[in-house]
Protein backbone atom coordinates (compact mmCIF):
# COMPACT_ATOMS: atom_id res chain seq x y z
CA UNK A 1 0.00 0.00 0.00
CA UNK A 2 1.06 3.67 -0.92
CA UNK A 3 2.32 6.29 1.49
CA UNK A 4 0.20 8.46 -0.71
CA UNK A 5 -3.16 6.29 0.17
CA UNK A 6 -2.33 6.92 4.03
CA UNK A 7 -2.13 10.82 3.40
CA UNK A 8 -4.99 11.13 1.82
CA UNK A 9 -7.08 9.66 4.39
CA UNK A 10 -7.79 10.66 7.73
CA UNK A 11 -7.02 7.38 10.89
CA UNK A 12 -9.53 5.82 12.29
CA UNK A 13 -8.83 7.10 15.67
CA UNK A 14 -9.42 10.42 14.23
CA UNK A 15 -13.31 9.63 12.17
CA UNK A 16 -13.93 6.66 14.39
CA UNK A 17 -16.39 6.42 17.56
CA UNK A 18 -15.24 5.54 20.94
CA UNK A 19 -16.65 5.47 24.36
CA UNK A 20 -16.40 9.00 26.14
CA UNK A 21 -15.25 10.67 23.12
CA UNK A 22 -15.99 14.33 23.98
CA UNK A 23 -13.13 14.42 25.94
CA UNK A 24 -11.28 11.82 24.91
CA UNK A 25 -9.78 12.52 21.47
CA UNK A 26 -7.91 9.31 21.46
CA UNK A 27 -5.86 6.49 23.65
CA UNK A 28 -2.31 5.05 22.50
CA UNK A 29 -0.12 1.96 23.90
CA UNK A 30 3.75 1.96 22.86
CA UNK A 31 5.51 -0.75 23.36
CA UNK A 32 9.87 -0.92 22.82
CA UNK A 33 11.36 -3.71 22.66
CA UNK A 34 15.54 -4.60 21.59
CA UNK A 35 16.99 -7.66 19.74
CA UNK A 36 19.09 -9.57 22.36
CA UNK A 37 22.80 -8.59 22.39
CA UNK A 38 22.50 -5.86 19.88
CA UNK A 39 23.83 -2.75 19.98
CA UNK A 40 21.10 -0.52 20.45
CA UNK A 41 19.85 2.66 17.57
CA UNK A 42 21.84 4.97 19.26
CA UNK A 43 25.25 3.34 19.91
CA UNK A 44 25.29 0.92 16.67
CA UNK A 45 27.28 1.57 13.80
CA UNK A 46 25.17 2.23 9.98
CA UNK A 47 25.85 -1.39 8.96
CA UNK A 48 24.44 -2.82 12.73
CA UNK A 49 21.13 -0.62 12.10
CA UNK A 50 20.70 -2.12 8.11
CA UNK A 51 21.07 -5.56 9.40
CA UNK A 52 18.35 -4.99 12.73
CA UNK A 53 15.70 -3.18 9.92
CA UNK A 54 16.46 -6.57 7.84
CA UNK A 55 15.48 -8.58 11.05
CA UNK A 56 12.65 -6.64 12.10
CA UNK A 57 10.77 -5.34 9.31
CA UNK A 58 10.28 -8.94 7.46
CA UNK A 59 8.60 -10.63 10.51
CA UNK A 60 6.40 -7.03 10.80
CA UNK A 61 5.15 -7.75 7.49
CA UNK A 62 4.36 -11.56 8.31
CA UNK A 63 2.01 -10.27 10.86
CA UNK A 64 -1.75 -10.47 9.75
CA UNK A 65 -2.74 -7.46 11.11
CA UNK A 66 -0.15 -6.18 8.24
CA UNK A 67 -0.97 -7.98 5.79
CA UNK A 68 -1.90 -4.62 3.43
CA UNK A 69 0.43 -2.47 4.99
CA UNK A 70 2.61 0.39 4.01
CA UNK A 71 6.13 -0.35 4.44
CA UNK A 72 8.77 2.92 4.12
CA UNK A 73 12.24 2.99 4.94
CA UNK A 74 13.13 7.08 6.16
CA UNK A 75 15.57 7.43 3.71
CA UNK A 76 13.05 7.58 1.28
CA UNK A 77 10.58 10.12 2.60
CA UNK A 78 10.73 13.95 2.29
CA UNK A 79 11.27 16.30 5.32
CA UNK A 80 6.94 17.35 4.42
CA UNK A 81 6.37 13.26 4.58
CA UNK A 82 7.78 13.15 7.66
CA UNK A 83 6.11 15.61 9.15
CA UNK A 84 3.05 14.53 8.14
CA UNK A 85 3.22 11.62 10.02
CA UNK A 86 4.37 13.35 13.29
CA UNK A 87 1.28 15.31 13.08
CA UNK A 88 -0.74 11.86 12.66
CA UNK A 89 1.26 10.51 16.13
CA UNK A 90 2.30 7.97 13.40
CA UNK A 91 5.54 8.09 14.06
CA UNK A 92 7.56 10.53 16.78
CA UNK A 93 9.60 13.53 16.29
CA UNK A 94 12.88 11.71 17.38
CA UNK A 95 12.11 8.81 14.34
CA UNK A 96 11.28 11.26 12.08
CA UNK A 97 14.88 12.41 12.36
CA UNK A 98 16.67 8.86 11.71
CA UNK A 99 18.18 8.34 8.49
CA UNK A 100 19.83 4.70 7.58
CA UNK A 101 18.25 2.00 8.78
CA UNK A 102 15.30 3.43 9.85
CA UNK A 103 11.71 2.74 9.21
CA UNK A 104 7.73 3.05 9.62
CA UNK A 105 5.18 0.23 9.26
CA UNK A 106 1.19 1.70 9.14
CA UNK A 107 -1.56 -0.34 8.92
CA UNK A 108 -4.45 1.26 6.26
CA UNK A 109 -6.45 1.95 9.02
CA UNK A 110 -3.59 4.00 10.80
CA UNK A 111 -4.27 2.32 13.83
CA UNK A 112 -0.91 0.37 14.42
CA UNK A 113 2.64 1.41 13.90
CA UNK A 114 5.82 0.24 13.64
CA UNK A 115 8.58 2.50 14.28
CA UNK A 116 12.10 0.28 13.48
CA UNK A 117 15.51 1.67 14.88
CA UNK A 118 13.61 4.71 16.74
CA UNK A 119 15.31 4.82 20.24
CA UNK A 120 15.20 1.30 20.74
CA UNK A 121 15.06 -1.62 18.21
CA UNK A 122 11.39 -1.74 17.58
CA UNK A 123 8.67 0.53 18.86
CA UNK A 124 4.95 -0.53 18.02
CA UNK A 125 1.84 1.35 19.06
CA UNK A 126 -1.89 1.11 18.61
CA UNK A 127 -3.93 4.22 18.32
CA UNK A 128 -7.72 4.17 19.05
CA UNK A 129 -10.81 6.27 19.46
CA UNK A 130 -11.89 7.79 22.66
CA UNK A 131 -11.10 6.13 25.61
CA UNK A 132 -9.85 2.64 24.54
CA UNK A 133 -6.63 2.15 26.57
CA UNK A 134 -7.55 -1.60 26.68
CA UNK A 135 -8.31 -2.38 23.48
CA UNK A 136 -5.44 -0.62 22.22
CA UNK A 137 -3.14 -3.03 24.27
CA UNK A 138 -4.96 -5.80 23.16
CA UNK A 139 -3.52 -4.81 19.72
CA UNK A 140 -0.28 -4.38 20.26
CA UNK A 141 -0.13 -7.23 22.66
CA UNK A 142 -1.32 -9.74 19.85
CA UNK A 143 1.26 -8.09 17.47
CA UNK A 144 3.96 -8.62 20.22
CA UNK A 145 3.24 -12.48 21.42
CA UNK A 146 3.75 -13.16 17.32
CA UNK A 147 6.61 -11.13 16.89
CA UNK A 148 8.20 -12.65 19.98
CA UNK A 149 7.89 -15.91 18.39
CA UNK A 150 10.16 -14.87 15.28
CA UNK A 151 12.64 -12.07 17.13
CA UNK A 152 14.66 -12.51 19.77
CA UNK A 153 13.64 -9.43 22.07
CA UNK A 154 15.79 -8.58 25.06
CA UNK A 155 14.47 -10.39 28.31
CA UNK A 156 15.79 -9.86 31.74
CA UNK A 157 14.23 -11.80 34.29
CA UNK A 158 14.41 -9.36 36.94
CA UNK A 159 14.23 -6.11 34.66
CA UNK A 160 11.36 -7.69 32.30
CA UNK A 161 11.81 -5.88 28.69
CA UNK A 162 15.44 -4.28 28.28
CA UNK A 163 15.34 -0.32 26.84
CA UNK A 164 17.98 2.15 25.53
CA UNK A 165 16.60 4.44 28.52
CA UNK A 166 16.51 3.17 31.72
CA UNK A 167 12.98 4.97 32.07
CA UNK A 168 11.59 2.45 29.71
CA UNK A 169 12.38 -0.71 30.77
CA UNK A 170 9.89 -3.31 32.47
CA UNK A 171 7.10 -3.45 30.88
CA UNK A 172 8.14 -1.20 28.27
CA UNK A 173 5.35 0.41 27.84
CA UNK A 174 3.91 4.02 27.32
CA UNK A 175 0.10 4.38 27.60
CA UNK A 176 -1.57 8.03 27.06
CA UNK A 177 -4.91 9.06 26.43
CA UNK A 178 -5.42 13.08 24.45
CA UNK A 179 -8.13 14.70 26.35
CA UNK A 180 -9.68 18.21 24.97
CA UNK A 181 -9.89 19.83 28.02
CA UNK A 182 -11.98 23.50 27.15
CA UNK A 183 -14.03 23.28 30.68
CA UNK A 184 -11.31 22.88 32.84
CA UNK A 185 -9.18 25.58 30.97
CA UNK A 186 -11.94 28.33 31.48
CA UNK A 187 -12.81 28.08 34.79
CA UNK A 188 -8.97 27.58 36.22
CA UNK A 189 -9.43 24.47 37.67
CA UNK A 190 -6.72 22.87 35.33
CA UNK A 191 -3.30 23.37 37.26
CA UNK A 192 -5.07 21.96 39.91
CA UNK A 193 -5.87 19.12 37.99
CA UNK A 194 -2.23 18.77 36.55
CA UNK A 195 -0.75 18.71 39.59
CA UNK A 196 -2.69 16.25 41.02
CA UNK A 197 -2.13 13.91 38.41
CA UNK A 198 1.60 14.37 38.07
CA UNK A 199 1.53 13.58 42.36
CA UNK A 200 -0.02 10.12 42.04
CA UNK A 201 2.90 9.34 39.21
CA UNK A 202 1.35 9.90 35.81
CA UNK A 203 2.70 12.76 33.26
CA UNK A 204 0.31 15.49 31.87
CA UNK A 205 2.21 17.06 28.38
CA UNK A 206 1.06 18.65 25.72
CA UNK A 207 -0.17 18.09 22.14
CA UNK A 208 3.00 16.03 20.61
CA UNK A 209 4.45 14.70 23.76
CA UNK A 210 7.42 16.19 25.91
CA UNK A 211 7.75 19.44 26.59
CA UNK A 212 5.04 20.57 24.20
CA UNK A 213 2.99 23.50 24.95
CA UNK A 214 -0.72 22.72 25.78
CA UNK A 215 -2.48 24.16 22.29
CA UNK A 216 -6.35 24.02 22.22
CA UNK A 217 -7.05 22.54 25.54
CA UNK A 218 -5.68 18.98 24.65
CA UNK A 219 -3.78 17.26 27.07
CA UNK A 220 -1.70 14.07 27.45
CA UNK A 221 -2.01 12.00 30.21
CA UNK A 222 0.72 8.91 29.99
CA UNK A 223 2.41 6.57 32.66
CA UNK A 224 5.56 7.70 34.29
CA UNK A 225 7.44 4.47 35.32
CA UNK A 226 7.37 0.56 33.54
CA UNK A 227 9.17 -1.25 36.08
CA UNK A 228 7.13 -2.80 39.06
CA UNK A 229 3.47 -2.98 37.79
CA UNK A 230 2.19 -5.27 35.58
CA UNK A 231 0.68 -3.90 32.27
CA UNK A 232 -2.81 -4.22 33.18
CA UNK A 233 -1.77 -2.42 36.56
CA UNK A 234 -0.90 0.61 34.69
CA UNK A 235 -3.76 0.64 32.30
CA UNK A 236 -6.22 -0.11 35.19
CA UNK A 237 -4.94 3.13 36.73
CA UNK A 238 -4.62 5.95 34.16
CA UNK A 239 -8.30 4.57 32.92
CA UNK A 240 -9.32 5.05 36.13
CA UNK A 241 -7.60 8.12 36.47
CA UNK A 242 -9.39 9.62 32.86
CA UNK A 243 -12.51 8.62 33.92
CA UNK A 244 -11.72 10.79 36.55
CA UNK A 245 -10.69 13.67 34.96
CA UNK A 246 -13.49 13.08 32.35
CA UNK A 247 -16.23 14.00 35.40
CA UNK A 248 -14.33 16.67 36.61
CA UNK A 249 -14.26 17.90 32.89
CA UNK A 250 -18.12 17.37 32.37
CA UNK A 251 -18.86 19.09 35.81
CA UNK A 252 -16.81 22.27 34.94
CA UNK A 253 -18.98 22.22 31.52
CA UNK A 254 -22.11 22.00 33.34
CA UNK A 255 -21.14 24.92 35.71
CA UNK A 256 -20.04 26.79 33.14
CA UNK A 257 -23.11 26.65 30.70
CA UNK A 258 -25.09 26.95 34.33
CA UNK A 259 -23.28 30.16 35.69
CA UNK A 260 -21.55 31.88 32.85
CA UNK A 261 -23.59 30.80 29.90
CA UNK A 262 -23.07 34.73 28.45
CA UNK A 263 -19.32 34.01 28.32
CA UNK A 264 -19.79 30.86 26.78
CA UNK A 265 -21.68 31.72 24.53
CA UNK A 266 -19.74 35.07 23.28
CA UNK A 267 -17.03 32.86 23.35
CA UNK A 268 -18.51 29.93 20.41
CA UNK A 269 -19.99 32.91 18.70
CA UNK A 270 -16.56 34.35 18.71
CA UNK A 271 -14.34 31.50 17.47
CA UNK A 272 -17.46 30.74 14.85
CA UNK A 273 -16.79 34.35 13.78
CA UNK A 274 -13.27 34.26 13.62
CA UNK A 275 -12.28 31.12 12.23
CA UNK A 276 -15.02 32.09 9.33
CA UNK A 277 -13.68 35.33 8.39
CA UNK A 278 -10.28 35.24 9.13
CA UNK A 279 -7.85 35.89 6.06
CA UNK A 280 -4.48 34.69 8.25
CA UNK A 281 -4.47 32.37 11.17
CA UNK A 282 -1.48 30.98 13.25
CA UNK A 283 -1.44 27.07 14.05
CA UNK A 284 -2.01 28.13 17.55
CA UNK A 285 -4.66 30.33 17.13
CA UNK A 286 -6.56 28.34 14.84
CA UNK A 287 -6.05 25.22 17.61
CA UNK A 288 -7.19 27.26 20.49
CA UNK A 289 -10.66 28.49 18.21
CA UNK A 290 -11.45 25.15 16.61
CA UNK A 291 -11.43 23.42 20.88
CA UNK A 292 -13.68 26.12 21.23
CA UNK A 293 -16.21 25.24 18.33
CA UNK A 294 -15.51 21.73 18.98
CA UNK A 295 -16.88 22.61 22.81
CA UNK A 296 -20.03 24.21 21.04
CA UNK A 297 -20.72 20.95 19.29
CA UNK A 298 -20.84 18.72 22.33
CA UNK A 299 -23.23 21.52 23.80
CA UNK A 300 -25.52 20.84 20.67
CA UNK A 301 -24.79 24.56 19.06
CA UNK A 302 -23.69 22.62 15.98
CA UNK A 303 -25.08 19.38 14.55
CA UNK A 304 -23.58 16.14 15.12
CA UNK A 305 -21.68 16.14 11.59
CA UNK A 306 -19.59 19.35 12.49
CA UNK A 307 -17.54 16.53 14.82
CA UNK A 308 -15.47 15.29 12.42
CA UNK A 309 -15.57 18.36 10.41
CA UNK A 310 -13.85 20.22 13.54
CA UNK A 311 -11.26 17.29 14.23
CA UNK A 312 -9.85 17.09 10.86
CA UNK A 313 -9.22 20.51 11.04
CA UNK A 314 -7.51 20.20 13.58
CA UNK A 315 -4.74 17.98 12.17
CA UNK A 316 -5.61 19.66 8.12
CA UNK A 317 -4.10 23.24 9.59
CA UNK A 318 -1.07 21.62 10.99
CA UNK A 319 1.76 22.87 8.72
CA UNK A 320 3.05 19.85 7.04
CA UNK A 321 -0.18 18.79 6.56
CA UNK A 322 -1.20 22.45 4.91
CA UNK A 323 1.71 22.52 2.90
CA UNK A 324 1.51 18.97 1.43
CA UNK A 325 -0.77 20.28 -1.25
CA UNK A 326 1.92 22.62 -2.15
CA UNK A 327 3.60 20.04 -4.74
CA UNK A 328 7.07 20.06 -2.57
CA UNK A 329 7.49 23.61 -2.18
CA UNK A 330 8.31 25.48 0.94
CA UNK A 331 5.70 28.30 1.83
CA UNK A 332 6.41 30.64 4.39
CA UNK A 333 5.02 31.05 7.33
CA UNK A 334 2.84 33.98 6.01
CA UNK A 335 1.53 31.79 2.79
CA UNK A 336 1.06 28.93 5.59
CA UNK A 337 -1.08 31.35 7.79
CA UNK A 338 -3.33 32.32 4.79
CA UNK A 339 -3.54 29.01 3.16
CA UNK A 340 -4.95 27.89 6.61
CA UNK A 341 -7.39 30.48 7.09
CA UNK A 342 -8.72 29.65 3.46
CA UNK A 343 -8.85 26.54 4.36
CA UNK A 344 -10.98 26.91 7.19
CA UNK A 345 -13.29 29.24 5.90
CA UNK A 346 -14.03 27.25 3.17
CA UNK A 347 -14.96 23.95 5.42
CA UNK A 348 -16.76 26.00 7.90
CA UNK A 349 -18.94 27.00 5.02
CA UNK A 350 -21.20 23.94 5.43
CA UNK A 351 -21.32 24.22 9.24
CA UNK A 352 -24.26 26.53 10.21
CA UNK A 353 -24.40 29.31 12.30
CA UNK A 354 -24.11 28.15 16.01
CA UNK A 355 -28.10 27.61 17.46
CA UNK A 356 -27.55 29.92 20.59
CA UNK A 357 -30.83 28.71 21.98
CA UNK A 358 -29.53 25.01 23.36
CA UNK A 359 -27.63 27.19 26.09
CA UNK A 360 -30.25 29.13 28.00
CA UNK A 361 -28.93 32.25 29.41
CA UNK A 362 -30.42 32.77 33.19
CA UNK A 363 -33.08 35.42 34.00
CA UNK A 364 -31.40 38.76 35.16
CA UNK A 365 -32.38 37.73 38.55
CA UNK A 366 -30.66 35.06 38.63
CA UNK A 367 -27.30 36.97 36.86
CA UNK A 368 -27.49 39.28 39.13
CA UNK A 369 -26.17 36.88 41.38
CA UNK A 370 -22.86 36.12 40.35
CA UNK A 371 -21.49 39.36 39.84
CA UNK A 372 -18.24 37.86 38.99
CA UNK A 373 -19.65 37.09 35.46
CA UNK A 374 -17.98 38.74 32.53
CA UNK B 1 24.22 29.72 42.49
CA UNK B 2 26.05 27.07 40.64
CA UNK B 3 24.92 24.89 37.61
CA UNK B 4 24.08 21.42 38.55
CA UNK B 5 26.16 20.40 35.66
CA UNK B 6 28.83 21.84 34.81
CA UNK B 7 29.62 23.00 38.39
CA UNK B 8 30.95 25.97 37.10
CA UNK B 9 29.15 28.99 35.63
CA UNK B 10 26.18 30.44 37.95
CA UNK B 11 22.68 28.99 37.20
CA UNK B 12 19.87 31.30 35.52
CA UNK B 13 17.52 28.67 34.69
CA UNK B 14 15.63 27.04 37.62
CA UNK B 15 13.12 24.09 36.75
CA UNK B 16 10.68 22.06 39.23
CA UNK B 17 9.01 19.38 39.05
CA UNK B 18 6.69 16.88 41.51
CA UNK B 19 7.44 13.65 40.89
CA UNK B 20 5.19 10.98 43.05
CA UNK B 21 4.75 13.38 45.93
CA UNK B 22 8.65 14.21 45.83
CA UNK B 23 9.79 18.17 44.83
CA UNK B 24 13.01 17.66 42.27
CA UNK B 25 15.09 21.11 41.37
CA UNK B 26 17.72 21.43 39.11
CA UNK B 27 19.44 24.83 38.64
CA UNK B 28 21.12 25.57 34.84
CA UNK B 29 23.51 27.57 34.12
CA UNK B 30 22.27 29.35 30.20
CA UNK B 31 24.91 27.18 28.14
CA UNK B 32 23.92 24.15 29.66
CA UNK B 33 20.50 24.89 29.57
CA UNK B 34 20.57 24.74 26.06
CA UNK B 35 22.81 21.54 25.62
CA UNK B 36 20.73 19.85 27.40
CA UNK B 37 17.99 21.28 25.34
CA UNK B 38 15.50 23.52 27.97
CA UNK B 39 14.61 25.75 25.58
CA UNK B 40 13.90 23.54 22.65
CA UNK B 41 10.57 21.99 23.41
CA UNK B 42 10.64 19.11 21.31
CA UNK B 43 13.33 17.71 23.00
CA UNK B 44 13.74 18.06 26.72
CA UNK B 45 11.79 16.21 29.53
CA UNK B 46 12.92 17.23 33.23
CA UNK B 47 11.89 14.15 34.06
CA UNK B 48 14.76 12.51 31.82
CA UNK B 49 17.70 15.86 32.60
CA UNK B 50 16.98 14.77 36.48
CA UNK B 51 17.67 10.78 35.75
CA UNK B 52 20.57 11.35 33.52
CA UNK B 53 21.96 14.38 36.17
CA UNK B 54 21.92 11.27 39.02
CA UNK B 55 21.74 8.72 37.02
CA UNK B 56 25.73 9.20 35.48
CA UNK B 57 26.14 10.08 39.05
CA UNK B 58 25.19 6.29 40.08
CA UNK B 59 26.87 4.95 37.10
CA UNK B 60 29.82 5.47 39.09
CA UNK B 61 29.95 3.24 41.64
CA UNK B 62 30.15 0.32 38.89
CA UNK B 63 34.51 0.09 38.32
CA UNK B 64 35.75 2.59 36.56
CA UNK B 65 37.45 0.64 34.11
CA UNK B 66 33.93 -1.34 32.69
CA UNK B 67 33.48 -1.61 29.10
CA UNK B 68 30.52 -3.90 27.81
CA UNK B 69 31.58 -6.70 26.71
CA UNK B 70 29.42 -7.01 24.11
CA UNK B 71 28.89 -2.99 22.23
CA UNK B 72 32.22 -1.34 24.13
CA UNK B 73 30.24 0.77 25.92
CA UNK B 74 31.31 3.05 28.81
CA UNK B 75 30.41 5.33 32.16
CA UNK B 76 31.57 7.75 30.09
CA UNK B 77 28.91 7.33 26.78
CA UNK B 78 25.93 6.69 29.45
CA UNK B 79 26.81 10.67 31.07
CA UNK B 80 26.96 12.07 27.37
CA UNK B 81 23.95 10.09 26.41
CA UNK B 82 21.94 9.01 28.79
CA UNK B 83 21.34 5.41 27.36
CA UNK B 84 22.65 2.35 27.48
CA UNK B 85 24.40 0.59 24.55
CA UNK B 86 23.06 -2.96 24.02
CA UNK B 87 20.90 -5.03 26.36
CA UNK B 88 24.25 -6.48 28.28
CA UNK B 89 24.65 -3.32 29.55
CA UNK B 90 22.15 -3.66 32.19
CA UNK B 91 24.01 -6.73 33.32
CA UNK B 92 28.01 -5.00 32.89
CA UNK B 93 26.61 -1.81 34.87
CA UNK B 94 24.10 -3.50 36.76
CA UNK B 95 25.70 -2.15 40.55
CA UNK B 96 25.32 1.51 39.28
CA UNK B 97 21.55 1.02 37.55
CA UNK B 98 20.21 -0.58 40.71
CA UNK B 99 19.44 2.59 42.93
CA UNK B 100 18.84 4.27 39.38
CA UNK B 101 16.25 1.88 38.80
CA UNK B 102 14.52 1.85 42.13
CA UNK B 103 14.39 6.04 42.03
CA UNK B 104 12.84 6.07 38.68
CA UNK B 105 10.45 3.90 39.07
CA UNK B 106 7.67 1.80 41.14
CA UNK B 107 9.35 -0.72 41.80
CA UNK B 108 12.78 -2.72 41.27
CA UNK B 109 11.38 -6.42 39.98
CA UNK B 110 9.64 -6.20 36.59
CA UNK B 111 6.28 -8.38 37.15
CA UNK B 112 4.27 -7.94 33.93
CA UNK B 113 4.29 -9.88 30.78
CA UNK B 114 7.15 -11.99 29.28
CA UNK B 115 8.43 -13.41 26.19
CA UNK B 116 7.24 -17.10 25.63
CA UNK B 117 9.73 -19.32 27.25
CA UNK B 118 10.79 -16.26 29.67
CA UNK B 119 6.70 -16.66 31.01
CA UNK B 120 6.94 -20.59 31.48
CA UNK B 121 10.52 -20.13 33.34
CA UNK B 122 9.01 -17.50 36.25
CA UNK B 123 5.75 -19.41 36.78
CA UNK B 124 7.91 -22.80 37.25
CA UNK B 125 10.66 -20.76 39.21
CA UNK B 126 7.87 -19.64 41.59
CA UNK B 127 6.03 -23.00 42.14
CA UNK B 128 9.25 -24.12 43.21
CA UNK B 129 10.06 -22.15 45.74
CA UNK B 130 6.93 -22.96 47.31
CA UNK B 131 7.29 -26.12 46.99
CA UNK B 132 10.59 -25.51 48.66
CA UNK B 133 8.74 -23.96 51.37
CA UNK B 134 6.50 -26.38 51.97
CA UNK B 135 9.57 -29.08 51.70
CA UNK B 136 11.61 -27.33 54.14
CA UNK B 137 8.29 -27.88 56.77
CA UNK B 138 7.97 -30.86 56.27
CA UNK B 139 11.41 -31.76 57.13
CA UNK B 140 10.92 -29.86 60.18
CA UNK B 141 7.65 -31.78 61.40
CA UNK B 142 9.52 -34.85 60.16
CA UNK B 143 6.84 -35.74 57.84
CA UNK B 144 9.18 -37.47 55.52
CA UNK B 145 7.20 -39.53 53.40
CA UNK B 146 5.73 -36.30 52.32
CA UNK B 147 9.31 -34.46 52.12
CA UNK B 148 10.32 -36.90 49.79
CA UNK B 149 7.14 -36.90 47.37
CA UNK B 150 7.66 -33.25 47.64
CA UNK B 151 11.47 -33.52 46.61
CA UNK B 152 10.82 -35.59 43.20
CA UNK B 153 8.32 -32.87 42.26
CA UNK B 154 11.26 -29.96 42.87
CA UNK B 155 13.96 -32.41 40.79
CA UNK B 156 11.45 -32.31 38.11
CA UNK B 157 11.18 -29.22 38.04
CA UNK B 158 14.66 -28.44 38.00
CA UNK B 159 15.05 -30.80 34.75
CA UNK B 160 12.94 -28.86 32.90
CA UNK B 161 14.68 -25.10 33.90
CA UNK B 162 17.96 -26.37 32.66
CA UNK B 163 18.03 -25.56 29.23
Amino acid sequence: MKLSRIISNAGEWLSGDGPHRQVVVSSRIRLARNLTRTAFPGWAKRAERVETLGLIRPAIELLPEMHDACVQNLTELTALERQVLVERHLISREHAAKGAGSAVVMNAEQTLSFMINEEDHLRMQAIRCGLQLREAYAMVDRCDTELATRLDFAYHENLGYLTACPTNVGTGMRASAMLHLPGLVMSDQINKIINSVNKIGLAVRGLHGEGTEAMGNLFQVSNQTTLGESEEQIIDRLHEVIVHIVEHEENARQALVERRATTVLDQIGRAYGILCNAHSMTSKEALNLLSVLKLGTDLGLFPDSARVMIDELFIETQPAHLQKGAQGQKMTAEARDALRAALIRATLKQLPEPDMTKVSIPKPTEATKEPDDE
Amino acid sequence: MQCDVCGEKDASVFLTQIVEGKMQKVNLCEACSKAKGVNDPTGFALADLLLGLGAAQQLDKSPAAHKCPVCGFTQADFKKTGRLGCSECYTTFADGLAGMLANMHKGTTHVGKAPGGHARRRELAAKMKSLQMTLDEAVATEKYEEAADLRDQIRQIETELTP
